[in-house]
């Protein structure tokens, strides 16, 4: 069962007001402001005939410390469209909130489900129209009636890129060879929740900044699925 | 300002005491003294004519267009102030392009009619603006369905869809003669443009000035994107509806 916390009485400190002009924050403060909360990350997604898979790890670091353990960095953003995260947590989240009340309108309006391809150009217009402000890359996936499913790769700068699969985030470098060994298309469902379980947990083997969990989301015509792997029972790892 | 209503007519804020506003029904009064101009909705795409007058045997035929492109897959053909209905087509391709630039999908129809609608019905609403002297028709083919649609958009700003439809001078006996067409479900473009030419020369009161037939269509002819008929197709077309006119006439 879940237990909630009393909330603390104790005022809270507000660090920026009690530092005075000029003096840096100890280099060990994993409470320093300017620090942020990124989701340094592993996110990737395959597509797959009548479908994608979306992997994310699910670690949330302020610096070298833990700010959630078993966080989510794939979030819905309509009934069959998903988007990855990884940057600063705060940019990608206000992103997505941005994108989920465009498209929403968008779908209204449109009388129907909007297509993935609508999403993730959203994203783009937000992302390149605010590079110089943002730290936030997106992969969006999902399934729509005339195009079925699709990946699309939005990297910092703000480019759009549709691809048969995706990964990005900071454990992305360690794994690119392996994907390109391991990848195959026209993979099934399950080859390639395995493609993505698998890459993603050598990813978190040796980066620092993931770890955790590893959660995925498939995505079909009959909707999302979503599942987990705790991280003692990942395919590799220490 | 004895009897009712007299007065109410100056502004388009003001209701006459019995609820209507006369601006907007001058403004569709002045779509009335123009050319006709008419669109169908066939099965396999949308053809638009207009009846143009020559105002002068000086004219450089094909001058003053009166059906414009919107965007690939989508025209406007227009009764009325000609002058006033471009900024109609200029918006709506605003509308279009932004929609595109956003969506990345072409803007369907109903939704592109619609904020036409809105935006010819804001010039009804402040005193500060007259209503657009005219009336358009709005087609359009789906590019990936082929789905023709067709839709009246009036001076109040009211959106009607239709399968034909005329307005302007001829519209009463155009839209006789297009129910008669549309009855046929199965017509295509190219089989309906000689009874639309027919239609114009029809309707086409001999006391005005000799006019000019302008036609467009969104069909498999054109690949599905906005052109003008070429003028080879019209020419013949034309040709064979003054005969077929001709010969009525020699049977009765």
């Amino acid at each position: 069962m879940e237990v909630i916390a009393p909330r603390s009485t104790a005022p809270r400190r507000e660090f920026a007001k009690h530092v005075e002009e000029g003096c840096p924050y100890r280099d060990d403060d994993v409470m320093a402001p300017e620090k942020g909360v990124s989701t340094g990350t592993t996110i990737m997604a395959v597509e797959f005939d009548g479908g994608v898979v979306l992997g994310a790890d699910t670690r949330t670091s302020t610096g070298q410390y833990v700010a959630n353990r078993a966080s989510r960095k794939i979030t819905k953003m309509d009934e069959r469209i998903c988007v990855c995260r990884c940057g600063s947590a705060a940019d990608t989240q206000a992103l997505s909130g941005f994108v989920q009340f465009y498209l929403g309108q968008h779908a209204v309006e449109l009388g129907r489900p909007p297509a993935v391809k609508t999403c993730a150009n959203l994203f783009k217009i937000f992302a390149y129209n605010n590079k110089d402000r943002l730290m936030a890359g997106m992969i969006v996936a999902g399934w729509d009636e005339k195009s079925g499913g699709q990946v699309y790769n939005i990297p910092l700068g703000g480019s759009l890129i549709r691809v048969p699969f995706a990964c990005d985030g900071s454990g992305s470098g360690y794994i690119a060879g392996l994907m390109d060994k391991t990848y195959r298309p026209g993979m099934s469902k399950a080859e390639c929740i395995e493609f993505v379980v698998n890459s993603v947990a050598h990813a978190m083997a040796r980066d620092g900044s993931s770890g955790g969990m590893i959660r995925t989301v498939v995505i079909t015509k009959d909707g999302l699925e979503e599942t987990h792997m705790e991280g003692n029972k990942l395919p590799f790892g220490p | 300002m004895a009897g009712t209503g007299a007065g109410y007519d100056l502004s388009v804020n003001t209701f006459s005491p019995d609820g209507r506003v006369y601006q907007v029904e001058y403004a569709q009064k002045a779509v009335e003294n123009s050319g006709t101009s008419l669109a169908i909705c066939c099965k396999d795409g949308v053809l638009f004519a207009v009846e143009k007058f020559m105002l002068s045997k000086m004219l450089v035929p094909g001058t003053i267009k009166r059906i414009f492109p919107i965007h690939r897959h989508a025209g406007m053909s227009i009764a009325g102030f000609l002058a006033d209905s471009r900024q109609i087509v200029s918006r709506a391709r605003e509308e279009a392009n932004q929609y595109k630039s956003v969506y990345t999908d072409e803007i369907p129809p109903e939704v592109l009619a619609e904020r036409l609608g809105n935006f010819t019905h804001l010039f009804t609403l402040y005193w500060s603006a007259r209503p657009f002297g005219c009336t358009v028709l709005f087609g359009a083919v789906d590019p990936e369905t082929k789905v023709p649609s067709l839709f009246q958009i009036d001076p109040a700003g009211l959106v009607y869809k239709f399968k034909g439809t005329a307005i302007g001078k001829g519209k009463q006996a155009a839209k006789t003669e297009i129910e008669k067409l549309m009855a046929n479900p199965d017509i295509t473009c190219e089989e309906a443009l000689v009874h639309v030419a027919k239609i114009m020369h029809k309707v086409h009161d001999e006391k005005d000035k000799d006019f000019e037939l302008e036609a467009s269509w969104i069909c498999p002819k054109s690949n599905y994107q906005f052109a003008a008929v070429p003028n080879d197709l019209l020419k013949t077309a034309e040709d064979k509806a003054k005969e077929m006119i001709e010969a009525e006439e020699n049977e009765d």
